[in-house]
């Protein structure tokens, strides 16, 4: 088993997830509170890799991070190297191709908050920040973990948006599934195998908790 | 200089009629304020509006010396910089937190030790302790209530905001909360704004009542006056009785109570726990009017009295009667026309025990 793959697929998901988590709680706030009318424009927008042929997104974030784009032109000049076929740019990559999978269960969880408990945390003197801190995150504990999961899981198994920005380099922009994708044009398939279920496993443990979390019929005895 | 809430606002929802209410009140240490009228009369929207939770598009909304909302001057004061306490109809209690967390919430900028004290002297006063760890959903909803209320009001707001304190709760805890809670707003000093729908509440909670109805403010008063004097029709309509007068319960025999009102007395059917100093309430439709001199009836009251004024509700008619006291009934007006009841007629009313409404004062 390829286990440099291994180590940069889990990185790559771990670190998605938690730069979903971090800018993923502000737009899903953002959506689940704003009354602007063309919300909904916003929405499509964030919504949209769910959609569009990762090759297609993949495509468009290497123009967009290239060297002769202006944000890749100011990456290269402060750190020095080009952002394509890196790993910093697959994980910024990773993070558009995950956008929606972190923020609809965000602003799903936070659209089920009572609005009059945040009603009444602003009366009691609690401001905006801090009713979200103090009331609606707790509130949506639930769905904010199946955001998380969701998006290192997805991530797990991205290969058209890798390929495309990423490249196949080892130790740094190899993930698992290109692993897999590699060992069968090698045609060896026991190789293919053993990583393909090795992602498997992982894929249904993650999901597993995702909907034992989500579970109501439990909720009763864990608070108590 | 008295201090004084001065209401003056125009809020419209898409669809409906726009709420357009005004009107201005004294406020001392404890003055209790009652937003009276049917549902959609407006009346929650002008509390939210208070609390900063509505934003009305046009008026100002000043509380003493300060201004909360001036749509001219662009002044609005969001609600966490207004120190009220706002209790909610369904109380809004936070799930995820104890009873004490709950109480707690709004105390973030007290020192841990003041917190814990205030804390303390809370569930002391609402009577909590033991439910101290409980979550909400644990509670009944008389202790709901007295969590949310306490809540509300542990950061010392300067006006307390309460809709609909009692509505969600059964009739028999209503009632009895319905005492504690004039007595606790006495005791904690603290100018509040209650809205209902319920006449008793009125009574017993208010110094000074609005009666609004269909987005409009019709008349502010004492709830004694405004029961017994209503401003016009569209107000004696939406408070209902009109005759409210103050009586001293003397007796009570066999669950009939006696109240002497001046020199008139009356029986009532008694409610437990009823003080001695009452309201003595009638409702209106609930007087038979008959010429003197008549037959005995089964109804327990008969007062002589003389026909004071007549007012026409279409096919309705107010008769105002004076008895000893000053008695309203609405009859028909075919009815007015056989007796034919002019001003300075002789007349005996009549009305069951059970009609008269004893609310107590305290």
């Amino acid at each position: 088993m390829n286990w440099t793959a291994i180590w940069v697929t889990f990185k790559l998901a771990s670190l998605t997830a938690t730069a979903l988590l971090l800018i993923g709680l502000p737009i899903a706030y953002w959506v689940s509170f704003s009354k602007w009318r063309w919300k909904f424009i916003v929405e499509s927008v964030v919504a949209l890799p769910l959609v569009l042929p990762p090759t297609v997104l993949g495509f468009y974030i290497l123009v967009a991070i290239g060297p002769h784009s202006p944000v890749g032109q100011f990456y290269s000049d402060i750190v020095g190297h080009p952002l394509p076929f890196t790993f910093e740019g697959l994980l910024l990559a990773s993070i558009f191709y995950s956008l929606p999978f972190a923020v609809q269960p965000f602003a799903a969880a936070f659209e089920q908050v009572d609005r009059k408990l945040i009603e009444a945390s602003w009366t009691l003197g609690v401001s905006q920040v801090g009713t979200f801190f103090k009331l609606i995150l707790p509130l949506s504990k639930a769905g904010i973990l199946t955001g998380v999961v969701l998006s290192f899981a997805h991530t797990l198994g991205e290969f058209g948006v890798v390929l495309m920005v990423g490249g196949n380099i080892e130790g740094e922009t190899r993930t698992v599934s290109i692993d897999i994708y590699d060992e069968v044009q090698a045609l060896n398939y026991v190789g293919a195998a053993k990583t393909a279920l090795l992602l498997l496993i992982v894929s249904y443990g993650v999901l597993l908790l995702v909907y034992a979390m989500n579970r109501k019929v439990w909720t009763a005895w864990p608070q108590k | 200089m008295a201090a004084e809430m001065i209401v003056d606002v125009t809020k419209t929802f898409p669809g409906r009629l726009p709420i357009r209410a005004g009107f201005r009140y004294p406020v001392e240490a404890s003055t209790v304020l009652i937003l009276f009228g049917p549902s959609g009369s407006g009346k929650t929207t002008i509390l939210r509006s208070v609390a900063g939770l509505e934003w009305p598009e046009e008026g100002s909304i000043q509380f003493a010396s300060r201004t909360w909302l001036d749509t001219a001057a662009d002044i609005r004061v969001a609600p966490q910089d207004r120190h009220i306490g706002y209790m909610a109809q369904d109380y809004a209690l936070f799930p995820p937190y104890t009873v004490l967390g709950n109480i707690a919430y709004g105390l973030g900028e007290l020192a841990a030790f003041d917190r814990k004290k205030r804390v303390e002297e809370m569930l002391e006063l609402f009577q909590l302790r033991g439910f101290d760890r409980a979550k909400p959903g644990e509670l009944s909803g008389g202790q709901q209530q007295r969590v949310a209320l306490a809540r509300a009001v542990a950061p010392r707001p300067q006006l307390l905001l309460l809709d609909e304190p009692l509505s969600a709760l059964d009739a028999p805890t209503r009632l009895q909360l319905r005492g504690e809670l004039r007595s606790l707003l006495k005791q904690l000093a603290l100018p509040s704004i209650i809205v209902t729908h319920d006449w008793a509440e009125a009574l017993t909670l208010g110094d000074v009542m609005a009666v609004m109805s269909e987005g409009n403010v019709l008349q502010v008063g004492t709830p004694q006056d405004v029961f017994n004097r209503p401003a016009n029709a569209d107000v004696a309509r939406v408070v209902g009785v009109e005759t409210v007068v103050q009586g001293k319960c003397v007796e009570t025999r066999e669950g009939l109570a006696t109240v002497q009102v001046g020199a008139i007395s009356l029986t009532a059917i008694a409610s437990p726990g009823i003080d001695s100093d009452v309201f003595v309430c009638i409702r209106a439709e609930d007087v038979t009017l008959e010429l003197a001199g008549s037959v005995e009836t089964s109804a327990r009251n008969h007062l002589m009295g003389t026909v004071q004024a007549i007012t026409s509700l279409g096919a309705l008619a107010r008769i105002t009667i004076e008895c000893g006291f000053s008695l309203t009934a609405v009859i028909t007006r075919s009815a007015l026309s056989e007796l034919g009841l002019v001003v300075g007629t002789a007349i005996t009313a009549r009305f069951k025990a059970g009609s008269v409404h004893l609310i107590s004062r305290r």
